[in-house]
């Protein structure tokens, strides 16, 4: 889907530059970015360097960068492009375990606007600086989202996790994922890049999906939340920040 | 950023935190923090970098590695409006920087594969 909007706008000066944030690094993200077949650079993320940097806390979100490498919007909900035929969904495969059922049940109720976003996106594309939806640099800055003393620290703990995991230190890992959360609670990419990474073998391909506790052994399940409860507490339609002109 | 060992290579942590190491100290855009050791040197003393810009510190020395956390000046996630030269490999391995893409639009897109 990207590949094709990248391929469409090229020529017209624009690079696409994707980044797969995944601690397992290239094995992790090595499916998806060969199965897409990318014209345009597709980078990996091991450390989630792009939370630190620009303030990234979901996925998708975007970045605009424009020709001097000014950033006219931040991280921004970027939805895929809106599909002009859509082919009747299959719906759910048979015998998916309940907690997968359940995890689409929320997910349906998430809210994006691909048309708003792509319409502003194409119109900062054709017009530039005189696009009304690239912003000054101090707009940029106030709409970047907080930072604190905390929250830095919280950013350095990630690293840590993100190293250990590397490094294939589970414990070592775990335990810094553990504070990077409590510090950064509303990154949902700190949590879930932990959460799928406790593999769970009853989700059988959904193994990274899963992102909560094993049915029989909840107890040793070693965060705070996990994708459902989170999702229920903080509500499907606020999973990601609507498009702000 | 990840430190291994107990020194920073000064370009590193340039590249990865937009400040400029000069002789008057660590700089970004108008601020400038004075640094309490000789900056003409290639490798700069991790935990004293890290004290004198009240960088967020955390050390683990089960595997020798530390982290220097971003700082919060202004209290935004982002200082600058002015990118940082994000540097990161491909499937290859292949390195590329935002800068090497100057003079085009770029479209930064975050995704992940769970």
């Amino acid at each position: 889907m990207w590949r094709a909007l990248r391929d469409e706008v090229h020529h017209l000066g624009v690079e696409l530059i994707t980044v797969g944030l995944d601690s397992l690094g290239a094995s992790g993200c090595r499916a998806a970015i060969e199965a897409a077949a990318p014209t345009h650079p597709a980078l990996i993320d091991t450390h989630h360097e792009v939370a630190r940097l620009f303030g990234v806390v979901n996925i998708p979100q975007s970045i605009w960068i424009d020709e001097q490498g000014m950033i006219v919007r931040g991280v921004t909900s970027a939805p895929p492009p809106p599909v002009a035929d859509p082919s009747t969904p299959g719906g759910p495969p048979p015998d998916l375990p309940a907690r997968m059922m359940d995890i689409l049940g929320e997910a349906a109720h998430i809210e994006s606007d691909p048309a708003t976003y792509h319409a502003a996106l194409k119109n900062w594309i054709t017009h530039g600086a005189d696009s009304p939806y690239a912003l000054s640099a101090s707009e940029v800055i106030n709409r970047s989202g907080p930072q604190s003393t905390e929250r830095a620290l919280g950013h350095a703990h990630f690293e840590l996790a993100c190293e250990a995991v590397v490094r294939d230190q589970k414990a070592i890992a775990v335990k810094h994922f553990q504070a990077a959360h409590r510090l950064v609670p509303n990154s949902w990419t700190y949590r879930r890049q932990a959460w799928s990474l406790e593999t769970v073998a009853a989700a059988g391909p959904f193994e990274r999906f899963w992102q909560g506790p094993h049915p029989d052994r909840p107890e040793q399940w070693p965060y705070a939340g996990d994708w459902l409860t989170d999702i229920r507490a903080e509500g499907p339609a606020n999973y990601y920040q609507p498009w702000e002109d | 950023m990840i430190v291994h060992g107990q020194t920073v290579e000064k370009h590193a942590f340039e590249a990865a935190t937009g400040w400029a190491i000069k002789p008057e100290g660590a700089c970004k855009a108008e601020t400038c923090i004075p640094l309490p050791f000789a900056t003409d040197t290639e490798h700069l003393p991790a935990v004293a970098l890290a004290n004198a810009m009240n960088l967020p510190l955390v050390e683990e020395p089960r595997m020798n590695v530390l982290a220097i956390g971003p700082d919060s000046l202004g209290g935004r996630a982002i200082s600058s409006a002015k990118a940082p030269d994000l540097c990161l490999p491909d499937l290859d391995g292949t390195l590329h920087r935002l800068s090497d893409f100057l003079g085009q639009k770029m479209i930064v897109y975050a995704w992940a594969p769970y």
